[in-house]
């Protein structure tokens, strides 16, 4: 059972449906278990590298690809289920969200959405068990923000196609067995299943990363990887099919870094209770409890959004730039949080003794993935003055 | 073979209690309540047991409790079925706190029978909340079946259980003949998660009422109150030279120590 009790102050919890609550409960427990009591998450992120073998782990307790019905092997489960769940590993650690989603929202959904009933039957039941691992290639080394600059490029060739080009900063990607590519075809941007053992394709590992230590960030090489006509997911058509992936996956980020404002937060009221300077525990503090409220004002806020945006998903009723202000606004206060957060734990904060910095690092990344901060400004910017800024 | 497990609702072990107004109740506002973590290794038990037992095996979860808010005892007969138990039984009692351990025994045993035969009853060695550890043993003497508490391991061959005990010390072996009665510690079983699958499956499973007519028994809890406040330590001094000190204060004063 959890030592962690969350944080509610606004009681959400009662909003939720007991089943809801059992997933996200359960979710909590193995994340304690598997991930920080055993310190499989410091020892791996010390190392710089994924925890491999969770992968069939998070297959077994159902947390892939869970909302995609149970014909392929899934769970069926609603948005915000989808959405708890991925709060509960983010507490454990972003590394391990991000692994997540981009198995279910950026490589079983596309599969699921514009591929084959082949296509679906041949992978959706093995990436759901964690058998097969998948990763998604649409930024390139020149083209991040604006994708529609995609130089990857796949040629018709017989009934099949030949694909070069080059994909960066893709998480999952040097242990993928299958990669979802993107690339410019005489027909507009489509989109490919390519299995990672095709010759001419390699994902060698980005070296150095100061920020998900813990996951795996790759670069997509790929020169005359030939491929035959099941590769292509036939329902793509364009960059918006591509987007719409990302939106499922930004959706997961929105709730995912509740998770770590919660770890980030009960670290620090904790320190703050049972650390003593200047005679007085350092909760006693007025400039302490500055930042702590601060703190718990974001998260709490963080959290009605990413309920409300949950319960919009649910009833279809979510757009694009409803799940941009969740992204955006999340993702900031979970960067203010865990940066609060540091403070409060003073020296301790830099060690990995604590999760604090850890939390602090990884979101530097989450900040800027799926669609930067300011890319999500200017969304909602276009959204309001129907003025699209980023074209110019 | 057809066990029962039974389980209770009990507040989170993390939760912070409250004493109620009228001095004698937790003060349930604001509390989270969970499957009690003992019965949640017997149930993790009863579901290995199933599986080794193969076809027509069946796990009933049993609970005698609330039914409205965070004490709804049918929402933890429902985390018994995402644990994997078949189908529950929920014997509703609205004044569960405080409730006499024999009456609750009582109510069990009735629900039991009602369903015929089984083969093993098995549940936590103590619920979390009252800590009343009793019971296991008067279902036991209820069902007229014989019983073991305090189990760490259970194995079931030929119409016997064989049960190790953590007894104080030492290890005991019991040989138990079915049907038996038996209450288990956390190493029953290893702790077990309730898959997503599982949790919308026990959505599914049947949880069926059975009334029992509760009855004050001869026991009231007159009073609850938190723990007293520890008593202050004292230093005796420092390294080897404080040993002897140490030793006297102990073997003497606190008496926890003797030779």
């Amino acid at each position: 059972m959890s030592e962690f009790v969350g944080a509610d102050f606004f009681e959400l919890d009662h909003l939720f449906s007991d089943e809801e609550r059992a997933i996200r409960d359960s979710a909590r427990d193995w994340v304690d278990r598997e991930l920080i009591d055993s310190r499989l998450i410091e020892e791996h992120h010390r190392a710089g590298t994924f925890p491999k073998q969770l992968a069939k782990q998070l297959g077994e307790m159902g947390y892939l690809g869970v909302t995609i019905p149970e014909e392929y092997g899934c769970a069926g489960l609603n948005y915000t289920g989808y959405g708890l769940i991925m709060q509960e590993l983010e507490r454990g650690d972003s590394g391990l969200r991000s692994f997540c989603s981009v198995q279910s929202s950026l490589c079983m959904f596309p599969i699921y959405t514009f591929g084959t009933e082949e296509q679906k039957r041949r992978y959706l039941p093995k990436m759901a068990a964690g058998e097969v691992i998948g990763c998604f290639g649409l930024s390139e080394p020149d083209h991040g923000s604006d994708p529609s600059g995609m130089e990857t490029k796949a040629t018709p060739d017989g009934d099949g196609w030949i694909l070069n080009g080059t994909k960066r900063w893709i998480t999952n990607g040097s242990i993928a067995d299958i990669a979802i590519v993107w690339a410019r075809t005489p027909d507009g941007i489509r989109g490919f299943i390519v299995p990672t053992d095709s010759p001419g394709f390699s994902a060698p590992l980005i070296p150095g990363k100061f920020s998900l230590r813990a996951s795996v960030t790759s670069e997509l090489i790929m020169e005359d990887v030939k491929l035959g006509p099941e590769a292509l997911l036939p329902e793509t058509t364009g960059l918006k099919s591509a987007l719409m992936c990302l939106s499922s996956a930004r959706f997961g980020i929105a709730w995912g870094v509740v998770g770590s404002m919660m770890a980030v937060f009960d670290e620090a009221l904790r320190y703050l209770q049972s650390r003593t300077q200047f005679d007085k525990p350092l909760a006693s503090f007025q400039l302490m409890q500055r930042k702590l409220v601060h703190m718990h004002t974001e998260l709490t806020k963080a959290q009605l959004v990413s309920y409300h945006l949950g319960r919009l998903k649910d009833a279809g009723k979510a757009k694009h730039y409803h799940i941009s202000f969740g992204k955006r606004n999340n993702c900031w206060a979970a960067r203010e949080v865990a940066k609060l957060g540091r403070e409060l734990l003073g020296a301790n904060g830099v060690c990995d003794e604590y999760q604090v910095m850890r939390h602090l690092m990884n979101i530097e990344s989450v900040y800027t993935y799926e669609g930067t901060h300011e890319i999500h400004t200017l969304v909602l910017g276009e959204h309001l003055t129907g003025f699209p800024a980023y074209r110019g | 073979m057809r066990i029962f497990v039974c389980v209770k609702a009990v507040p989170d072990t993390a939760a912070r209690i409250k004493v109620d107004k009228d001095g004698s109740h937790i003060d349930p506002s604001g509390v989270k309540f969970v499957l009690g973590p003992y019965d949640a290794r017997a149930v993790a038990k009863a579901i290995s047991l199933k599986e080794a037992a193969g076809d027509g095996a069946e796990v009933i979860a049993v609970s005698a409790g609330g039914t409205k808010g965070e004490r709804d005892a049918k929402k933890r007969l429902k985390d018994a079925l995402a644990l994997g138990a078949d189908r529950g039984i929920l014997i509703p009692d609205d004044g569960c706190e405080n409730r006499d351990p024999l009456e609750v025994a009582k109510a069990l045993a009735a629900a039991i029978k009602a369903e015929g035969e089984f083969s093993l009853v098995l549940l936590g060695r103590t619920a979390v909340d009252d800590q009343a550890m009793s019971v296991g043993p008067m279902l036991g003497a209820l069902l007229g079946a014989p019983c073991v508490t305090d189990a760490v391991g259970l194995e079931i061959a030929g119409g016997k259980a064989t049960v190790t005990r953590a007894a104080e010390g030492r290890q005991q072996t019991v040989e138990l003949t079915l049907p038996a009665v038996v209450s288990g510690q956390r190493d029953l079983a290893e702790e077990k998660y309730p898959k997503l699958k599982e949790i919308l499956k026990a959505g599914k499973k049947p949880i069926a009422d059975f009334a029992y007519a509760w009855t004050d028994g001869g026991y009231t809890v007159t009073a609850l109150e938190p723990p007293p406040e520890p008593v202050a330590g004292k230093i005796v001094g420092e390294g080897p030279d404080a040993v002897p000190e140490l030793f006297n204060l102990l073997q003497n004063e606190a008496k926890k120590l003797s030779f």
